[in-house]
């Protein structure tokens, strides 16, 4: 590129060669500083003769050429250009930039977002109610036998969520009773005292570690499912169509997911605890010298029906919330592909949250009541 | 004016997401027997103004009276009885992906019926029929073409022979014939049912071929600028925005914008 004054008032700026993507350009400045107002200059000219190739890093450049134009109130001939560059110049210019349209970056202040965040929170906890309230009366219709929803898609559910899940439950609930085991017996070991393995295992599995290792297994399987189905389901206006059809989505796709984990947790977490006594067993025999039946015995005196309702009391809780944060997070979905997952991703947070503050709360509430 | 309560009325409806403001003090009526157009630019607020006339989004003022009930200021049970007259047909079909279409089509029927078994299936074959889908009883909605899923969507909103039926952009996605086609059912449907039918579109082609009224939204003003015959409209307004939309910009005379391909 080069330039120079034809006239007083006018400057030609010649453009040869090749402007293309990738092509070495330029430097504006000094053209920039040519047509700085006050520089006497009235018109631009360009002469294209020499230009063998272009694309649009031409077209950008020009605009950059002609935007200064206009600001120093100098006019811009583009006859000198190429008809399909006057014309895409032509295209770009035709519809004004839309007042207020463009964004700008505005730095929020410290104290402002931190409000923002308190009411954003306060909002979500109000909307979190709202759900709870809405399944709790969901549920009592269900009671009083109003509520309805479809047999054949609760199966499919029960289904999905229970026997589906056994081969996962499976492998960490042998994995969590042989790590227990593991650790107990070193310490154990050390006092000759390797049957209490049986103890340690048995109680811990069957009071808490079973229900809260299904419970984290079924957040991150079955929540973060219920959350993407429903999202999908709002993104293509399916729930929109239930709620217009008068059905109510809380009764129709919430209930039936809350009362299959319901039904399901309690039972994988019977299987949890077994396998995970099972893992106890595999170290005790394998690396203690402990027998069988000793294992099988001290085993049945250390747990008690009591640890073992407690431990089905916690599923029971944890099935509740696994599906209420999944539900929960696929409802509030927004309306694109991103928002769908955000939607799991969120249904897991939740769901693990929720479930190892409610695990405090049940042991704390327990040993308030001496249980 | 004819003497007749208008079907549907609207009146000062502002919408709003927020504080930002869609459109405001929109006002007009739907007769019955009607095919309603409400046209505009995109993002000019077309299909919420349809979310707010099925109940589906709070108006931030404003009412929308069926037969001169107001949905909005009727109690829960009121509504769920205005709503059982609609059948509203989404722009994506919005069918439930877990179910087949007869179970889609059968589920309002379920619904709001007492009807057996045999006589839903009935129904649900006659409804499939009636929009050309005639065996696909036991499809899924994944496993059938866009068109399908629309026209599928169509039998679904009319399972309970509604009052009043809401189109979504029904022939977006649709090829040149499916979309006549969906003109000539709509039309049909109207004549042989009596329904009254809103159609958010702006499908140049079908708003001239089947309405006889409509809503013009303008988004920069957030304000109806134009309703009534859009024949009329056309021959009649001096609006330059609506003379534009209505000839696809060709009324000022020239078009400079358009890129030509001589050289």
């Amino acid at each position: 590129m080069s330039f120079s004054r034809e006239t007083d008032d006018t400057m030609l700026v010649r453009l040869a060669g090749n402007w293309k993507i990738g092509s070495c350009l330029p430097s504006l400045s000094k053209l920039a500083k040519e047509i700085k107002p006050g520089a006497g200059i009235k018109c631009i000219t360009f002469d294209t003769k020499g230009l063998t190739g272009w694309d649009s890093v031409l077209l950008t450049y020009l605009i950059k050429i002609i935007d200064q134009c206009t600001q120093s109130k100098i006019q811009a001939e583009k006859e000198g250009l190429p008809q399909g560059v006057q014309r895409l110049l032509a295209l770009a210019y035709a519809v004004p930039e839309r007042i207020g349209a463009r964004r700008e970056y505005v730095r929020t202040p410290f104290l402002e977002h931190t409000g923002q965040a308190a009411l954003d929170f306060w909002r979500s906890t109000l909307e979190m109610l709202d759900f709870i309230g809405d399944a709790f009366t969901a549920f009592i219709r269900l009671l009083l036998g109003k509520a309805q929803f479809r047999r054949s898609e609760f199966f499919l559910i029960i289904q999905e969520c229970g026997a589906r899940a056994f081969p996962i439950v499976s492998l960490i609930s042998v994995l969590v009773g042989l790590i227990f085991a593991f650790v107990g017996a070193i310490q154990l070991k050390m006092f000759g005292a390797q049957i209490y393995v049986a103890d340690l295992v048995g109680i811990a599995m069957v009071r808490v570690m079973g229900a809260v290792m299904t419970g984290i297994i079924m957040a991150g399987r079955t929540g973060a499912a219920f959350a993407a189905q429903l999202g999908t389901m709002q993104v293509n206006e399916e729930i929109d169509a239930l709620k217009t059809m008068g059905i109510s989505p809380m009764e129709f796709l919430v209930l039936p997911r809350m009362l299959a984990l319901m039904l399901m947790m309690p039972l994988l977490c019977l299987y949890a605890d077994l396998m995970g006594i099972l893992g106890g067993l595999l170290v005790a025999v394998s690396m203690l010298d402990v027998n069988i039946m000793e294992y099988y015995v001290e085993t049945r005196s250390a747990v008690t029906l009591t640890y073992l309702w407690i431990g089905l009391f916690h599923s029971v809780v944890f099935g509740v919330l696994v599906a209420l944060a999944g539900c929960l997070r696929g409802i509030q979905c927004g309306r694109s592909a991103s928002a769908v997952g955000e939607a799991a991703t969120s249904a897991v947070v939740t769901g693990i949250v929720s479930i190892v503050v409610a695990t405090g709360i049940i042991t704390f509430l327990c040993e308030v009541l001496g249980i | 004016m004819n003497q007749e309560k208008p079907h549907i009325a609207v009146q000062n409806l502002t919408m709003a997401f927020g504080t930002f403001v869609v459109q405001r003090d929109l006002t007009f009526t739907i007769n019955r027997g009607d095919i309603f157009i409400i046209m505009g630019g995109s993002g000019c607020g077309k299909s919420t103004l349809l979310r707010h006339m099925v109940g589906l989004q709070i108006p931030a003022q404003g009412r929308v009276l069926y037969e001169g009930r107001s949905f909005w200021d009727a109690g829960p049970e009121e509504q769920e009885g205005l709503k059982r007259h609609f059948g509203i047909l989404y722009q994506s079909g919005a069918l439930w992906s877990s179910m087949t279409l007869a179970e889609n089509v059968s589920l309002p029927l379920e619904e709001y019926t007492d009807l057996t078994r045999d006589q839903i299936r009935e129904l649900v074959s006659l409804k499939l029929s009636l929009v050309g889908l005639a065996g696909f009883e036991e499809y899924y909605p994944s496993e059938i073409s866009g068109g399908m899923k629309k026209r599928a969507g169509l039998a679904r909103a009319m399972a309970l022979d509604p009052d009043i039926l809401f189109f979504d952009e029904p022939s977006a996605g649709l090829d040149p014939i499916s979309a006549h086609l969906l003109d000539e059912l709509i039309l049909e449907l109207r004549d042989s049912l009596g329904a009254t039918v809103v159609i958010v579109t702006h499908e140049l082609a079908s708003i001239f071929a089947i309405g006889n009224n409509s809503v013009f939204l303008d988004t920069e003003t957030k304000r109806m600028i134009a309703a009534g015959d859009p024949k009329k409209l056309l021959a009649g307004s001096q609006d330059p925005k609506i003379r534009n939309f209505l000839t696809r910009g060709e009324a000022n005379g020239k078009n400079e914008y358009r890129i030509s391909n001589d050289k």
